[in-house]
């Protein structure tokens, strides 16, 4: 027998990568959907020598036109030509999830149902009747564990029946004489155009009831458009007049009656509903009082986990990069060759995979807030602060948060929000938040400037800029590239699980890996053109004022001079921090000549700097371009070069905009 | 008596009579996740500061503004 090829379909939260997971094991891999920013994840796994592709599609919860994640779940059924859809059901909630699957009928879908989470149900006290349900629906229905090897032989077994045995599931719906009456008449009208017969008329006649942008767009290029379009307005004119509602809500009422009635053969539940695990838990978690001060427990937990036990393995990394750089010059000795390796090359890849260690405890940890169903409550608990003072969604607030340890995985973390224009202005705002690679450049400058009763201050001055400026920025974004449209708030909250291990570190180390590649191929070219840039003409100083970068910094330092650091060095290390932010202490100790960081470097930069121009500096390296690390991930995150570049420039404009401001202030208040 | 879902106490619960009004894809989308006349819709608890509502609906939980809830009307 042929290849198989199937479908995972189900609302969110309902178990549908657990039990891909399971299916396909290692044997799979994510990608995109053409031309989409959706996420495609897809694999195979063999039974009866039989190789089965196994599609993940998006969680949904209706099937219409308004998402691109619903369009990209519809076009699948429609187009290709798989041979099952395997519909994931929450067995605990069955009224709701059936409410996809009995829209996956009317598009006469080969369904195979897998029940899951039947435990679960059991607990609530839910007796399901399996047998009975695949009876009244006419579509084969498997008790499952996705987490599991429980039903999963069963589910094989099921899904290589249904593919020989396929079946047309559009004519097992009724909803109604009334309703059915209607259909038929404008399916009729539709079936006249044999063009349109790829689809069940029954769905497109519910479809044109239902506004449906995209099938109303086929219908323009009808020969029988007029006809179909007649009939349409007549029908809903109908619904209107005698119930009193537009055809839509009509057909959501009678899908909904449709499973009512299923239900009432199918489903038993206790006369009062028991308290359940989560009911519990969240009496404690989203409580009034302990709700807020639960969330920021957890956020600092995760953040001195991120930062703190990845510190040591940073440092390996780091001195292993150094020792491997020594290794390197000890063995080619001194020359052109030597030096590409080791600065270019060598401390490139090492720049960025130092940020492995965060990036992988970060992605546990986010993996297993999500996968718990904890993420959900956070951005709950956060909305009203962050709508408020930000006009974005609950779910941006963690981002931000990480953003104060490394953007970089602060911008991965925007995964998790739904809204696109949420996620990109969470992700543009991220960079101002201050985050730990700025801290060596705070702590050069204050140690050189500032008494030391001053510095703490100093420095804390500058992570409250870094958020009011997010804020502002936030603001006019808001106002000037998007459309100023709040997103609504609606979230489902999932019952809380216990993570599969499986789940979190496949998650983990899928994301891990896709940061290394693509952010380290990025990094990698910058850090070439930069060690080419110090290094040329030939015979120069490695980046002193005569080589090709010091040649640039010597030509845009007037451009900073309005700012007070006019000088050609600053401009050059503003240059080198762009490949990340504290190559600027390294870059100073270098030009200055001082082999060791410390009090050399301070002697030296008190010909350039001031205490205030000091100041406007460093607010000029929290605010402006984050490195090219975090340009790469915005890069991979968005699919293009557009928001990186606007980025670039939001951030120049910014930095440049806020220095001079301060600089203002600071010489009118009399520091100088 | 008709409230709208903003309106209700904690705990309370009522039968959705109308929605109309507010962002029509809000709607839609609400209507698929089982805000039909007739549902039966619980205020199960207010967030922390205030806002959002979370309710629950066919069985499950969701969060909603009241900004939005405002538009939906329950017969309690």
């Amino acid at each position: 027998m042929a290849n198989l090829k199937i479908g995972l379909a189900g609302n969110p939260n309902v178990g549908k990568t657990t039990l891909f997971n399971n299916l396909t094991g290692l044997n799979q891999h994510v990608g995109n959907w053409p031309g989409k920013t959706v996420e495609k994840a897809e694999g195979h796994y063999n039974y009866n020598n039989n190789r089965v592709d196994v599609i993940d599609l998006p969680g949904n919860y209706a099937l219409s036109a308004h998402s691109i994640e619903e369009i990209v779940s519809r076009d699948f059924i429609v187009d290709e030509d798989s041979d099952v859809i395997v519909n994931i059901i929450d067995a605990s909630n069955l009224e709701r999830n059936l409410y996809l699957t009995v829209q996956m009928m009317e598009l006469g879908a080969n369904l195979v149902v897998a029940l899951n989470m039947n435990k679960f149900a059991q607990d609530k006290g839910y007796t399901i009747d399996a047998k009975k349900l695949s009876d009244l629906l006419g579509v084969p229905v498997v008790e499952i564990e996705a987490n599991s090897k429980i039903g999963k032989d069963q589910l094989l077994k099921t899904i290589e029946e249904a593919a020989k045995n396929p079946v047309n599931t559009v004519n097992r719906l009724s909803y109604g004489p009334e309703l059915f009456d209607h259909l038929n008449e404008l399916q009729t009208a539709i079936e006249e155009d044999k063009n349109l017969g790829d689809v069940p008329s029954r769905w497109i006649a519910i479809k044109l009831l239902e506004d449906d942008e995209i099938i109303l767009d086929r219908i323009e290029d009808s020969s029988k458009r007029n006809n179909i379009l007649n009939t349409t307005e007549k029908v809903k004119k109908h619904f209107k007049d005698i119930y009193n509602e537009s055809s839509e809500e009509v057909i959501a009422n009678a899908r909904y009656a449709y499973i009512e009635g299923l239900l009432k053969e199918v489903l038993t539940k206790p006369a009062t509903e028991k308290k359940t695990l989560t009911d519990k838990i969240d009496s404690i978690v989203t409580n009034r009082l302990l709700g807020f001060p639960i969330f920021l427990i957890i956020m600092y937990l995760m953040f001195q986990i991120t930062f703190t036990v990845a510190a040591p393995f940073q440092d390996m990394i780091d001195e292993g990069f150094g020792i491997l750089g020594e290794m390197v010059a000890a063995a080619l000795g001194d020359g052109m060759l030597t030096s590409f390796i080791v600065d270019g090359i060598i401390g490139g890849v090492g720049g960025v995979l130092v940020f492995l260690p965060q990036i992988i405890l970060l992605f546990l940890i986010i993996s297993f807030l999500e996968d718990s169903g904890y993420l959900a409550r956070a951005a709950f608990v956060m909305d009203k602060v962050m709508h408020s003072l930000v006009g974005l969604h609950g779910k941006a607030f963690i981002p931000m948060i990480l953003g104060f340890g490394c953007g970089i995985p602060g911008i991965m973390a925007t995964r998790t929000m739904e809204n696109e224009k949420d996620r990109l202005i969470t992700m543009l705002i991220v960079p101002f938040m201050s985050c730990t690679a700025r801290m060596p450049v705070y702590l050069l400058l204050v140690g050189a400037f500032f008494a030391a009763a001053d510095q703490t201050n100093v420095i804390f001055s500058l992570y409250v800029l870094g958020i009011v400026v997010a804020i502002i920025v936030a603001f006019i974004l808001r106002k000037t590239l998007f459309d100023d449209m709040d997103a609504p708030f609606v979230m489902e909250l999932p019952d809380y699980k216990l993570p599969t291990l499986r789940g979190i570190l496949m998650h983990t180390a899928e994301k891990s890996w896709g940061f290394v590649r693509k952010a380290g191929t990025i990094i990698l070219a910058a850090a070439i053109i930069v060690w080419i840039l110090s290094s040329f003409p030939a015979g120069v100083e490695y980046g002193s004022q005569e080589s090709a970068i010091g040649m640039i910094g010597t030509a845009v330092a007037p451009v900073f001079a309005p700012l007070g650091f006019g000088s050609w060095q600053p401009a050059v290390a503003l240059i080198f921090g762009l490949v990340a932010k504290e190559v600027v202490v390294g870059t100073f100790s270098s030009l200055f000549g001082v082999a060791e960081e410390g009090a050399g470097i301070a002697a030296a930069m008190h010909g350039i700097f001031t205490p205030l121009t000091a100041y406007v500096f460093m607010v000029f390296v929290l605010l402006y371009i984050p490195c090219f690390a975090a340009l790469g991930t915005i890069k991979q995150e968005t699919g293009g070069w557009k928001w990186p570049l606007i980025m670039s420039v939001t951030t120049l404009i910014t930095a440049y905009v806020v220095a001079f401001i301060v600089y203002m202030v600071g010489l009118a208040l009399g520091f100088g | 008596m008709i409230k709208t879902l903003n309106e209700l106490k904690t705990g309370e619960e009522g039968t959705l009579v109308s929605y109309q009004g507010g962002d029509v894809e809000l709607r839609r989308h609400l209507l698929g996740m089982g805000f039909v006349k007739g549902a039966t819709i619980k205020l199960e608890k207010v967030a922390p500061l205030g806002d959002p509502l979370e309710l629950k609906v066919k069985g499950y939980a969701v969060c909603l503004r009241k900004e939005e809830a405002k538009f939906i009307k329950v017969e309690v």
